[in-house]
């Protein structure tokens, strides 16, 4: 049963007085961000959680109706801002699927590469703070001196190393070269060490397991039931990986495992996620090495109306001048089709997806986007209930609940 | 892949099947749509509910109805996706919620009628989710301006004064 105020209203009653209501939230180091939970206690057990998200609303999807494809991604980068990347490159795959844009091999090798680096970056934090929540100070410490890594390689790609807004469509921003290679490469070699340090660190130490063994225990049934996905359901033991099951981008070329985990606890969490930036690490060696020459963007020539040309091609010749003023003027843009489609890929949280309907214009009619922290997040009081006060700050973490992404 | 003729046999003519894409769409009458995602759910093997969205269909050109509510199912087992379509219109645009079959649909149907108004008759805790509850309007229907109401601006403050 889903909790709802008459659940809350029957922990009233004379013969329950002594439960307690603890308000926990909406700003409290633990949720990391603005969520608030309402939690009634039978002494430190918690029997009923009612969470009260929406403190971060801000109308994204409202804005997607009034900004241009383009102009979008500046937006979905704040949603899960752990790993901005994974989010343009999911957006921007929905609007290429929706335009009929087929990418160049170059490109499609860069964004599988970012993603992945996306997934790293997202999981170090999430394994970081969730040992921090639970008194392990130093593996967070290991974990962000990598994620800093991480940062560096994006701002050299992109000029930014948060917001990237670095993918377009039909392309990226920028062309990367060898030097950016090789900082990856260098991130590529050093990785290991700190993911070694970090295993040693968590997995077996004792403090750490007796937090978070057996704590809210998810089924398999329950995962699928309640829509969970990524590594969330895959720790339940839902063999399902948008990457395995609908290849997109260069994925179908690459070798690389699905981590499940039967455990569905916490600490099944943390280990698919420790296993997964194994797995990452791997793919991004692969398509590093395997990183196809040739344009990065969709070629203008090639009949693509949607695509913006290289900077020297604007400022140069007269065919790149006409091109970048029908992309970007007010009055000119996409032309899309008149049509409604579903795209998703595989974001370091779970299936991150975007639904879009077009009435042909250079915005999106309705731009929906389907949020795994949302949908996560709303497992919480199932997964909360019967235990202790102090594994709230576990689950919390082992869900990796990302406020901007929940609230939009 | 499900056979949509096995359907229309099943549940009228009325439904429909188009296609765009990879994206395979049902569109359903609003009065056969729980029966069909049960169909679906129980028989068809649909076990995972995607996402459950609403588009508002009051500038779009040339159409016949408001609202189009979009359940996307996933077959996990074959790895097959679905897209069913369901028309609601004002004044009382409301449907069956789908929260017995898919406990995931709790969420996702309170932010629809959140967002667009529609109500889901049985669902257990039809709240707002997103917007606070004293919030009137619905803010991604298409009546609703960019700007706002003046909600923001007629927000009660509390001046340390008063507190």
């Amino acid at each position: 049963m889903p909790l709802t105020l008459a659940d809350l209203e029957a922990t009233d009653a004379p013969d329950k007085e002594y439960l307690w209501t603890l308000n926990f939230g909406p700003q409290h180091p633990a949720t990391h961000t603005t969520l608030r939970l309402i939690l009634t206690l039978d002494g430190e057990k918690v029997i009923n959680a009612i969470p009260h998200i929406g403190y971060l609303h801000s109308g994204f999807e409202k804005l997607a109706e009034h900004l241009d494809f383009n102009q979008y991604v500046t937006i979905v980068d704040r949603m899960n801002y752990l790993s901005p990347l994974a989010n343009e490159i999911a957006w921007h795959h929905a609007v290429e699927k929706l335009m009929g844009i087929e990418l160049t091999p170059r490109c499609k090798y860069l964004r599988t590469l970012l993603s992945e680096l996306m997934r790293i970056q997202d999981h170090l934090l999430n394994v970081g703070t969730s040992a921090l929540d639970l008194g392990a100070f130093t593996a967070f410490l290991y974990c962000f001196t990598m994620r800093e890594r991480i940062y560096d390689i994006v701002e050299f790609a992109s000029g930014q190393r948060f917001h990237t807004s670095y993918t377009r469509v039909g392309g990226v921003l920028f062309d990367v070269n060898l030097e950016w290679v090789n900082k990856v490469r260098e991130f590529v070699r050093d990785f290991p060490k700190t993911h070694a340090e970090t295993h040693r660190l968590l997995t077996r130490n004792r403090i750490f397991i007796d937090r978070i063994k057996g704590v809210g225990v998810l089924t398999k049934e329950d995962a699928i039931n309640f829509s969970c996905a990524g590594p969330v359901a895959r720790a339940s033991g839902v063999v399902r990986d948008l990457r395995k099951d609908e290849p997109y981008l260069a994925y179908g070329d690459l070798d690389f495992k699905v981590c499940c985990s039967q455990g569905g606890d916490c600490y099944a969490r943390y280990l698919v996620r420790m296993q997964e930036m194994a797995e990452s690490l791997k793919i991004i060696e692969q398509t590093l090495e395997n990183l196809p020459a040739g344009p990065v963007n969709v070629e203008v020539d090639g009949g693509s109306r949607a695509v913006l040309p290289a900077k020297p091609a604007v400022y140069r010749s007269i065919e790149g001048l006409i091109q970048h003023f029908e992309v970007i003027m007010p009055n000119r843009g996409f032309e899309t089709p008149k049509e409604e489609i579903y795209a998703a890929v595989e974001a370091p949280n779970g299936e991150l997806g975007f639904y879009i309907a077009s009435n042909g214009t250079k915005t999106a009619y309705r731009a929906r986007t389907r949020p795994p922290s949302y949908i996560h997040f709303a497992v919480f009081p199932h997964l909360i209930r019967g235990h202790m006060l102090s594994d709230v700050v576990a689950i919390l973490g082992s869900l990796n609940i990302i406020a901007a992404e929940l609230d939009r | 892949m499900i056979d949509i003729t096995a359907l229309q046999a099943q549940f009228g003519s009325e439904l429909s099947l188009s296609e765009f894409r990879d994206n395979r769409r049902v569109i359903c009458p609003a009065e056969k749509a729980h029966a069909l995602l049960s169909h679906l759910y129980h028989a068809a093997g649909f076990n995972y509910l995607v996402d459950i969205t609403a588009v508002d269909y009051l500038e779009w050109e040339n159409a016949t109805d408001r609202f189009g509510v979009i359940y996307a199912l996933l077959n996990m087992e074959a790895g097959e996706r679905l897209y069913v379509k369901v028309f609601v219109n004002d004044p009382h645009p409301t449907l069956p919620t789908v929260y017995n079959l898919w406990r995931g649909a709790d969420w996702m149907e309170r932010e629809v009628y959140d967002m667009f108004g529609i109500t889901f008759a049985g669902h257990p805790d039809l709240r707002r989710i997103l917007s606070p509850d004293e919030f009137t309007a619905f803010p991604l229907r298409k009546d609703y301006p960019l700007k706002g109401r003046g909600e923001r601006h007629n927000f009660p403050v509390i001046t340390r004064a008063d507190s």
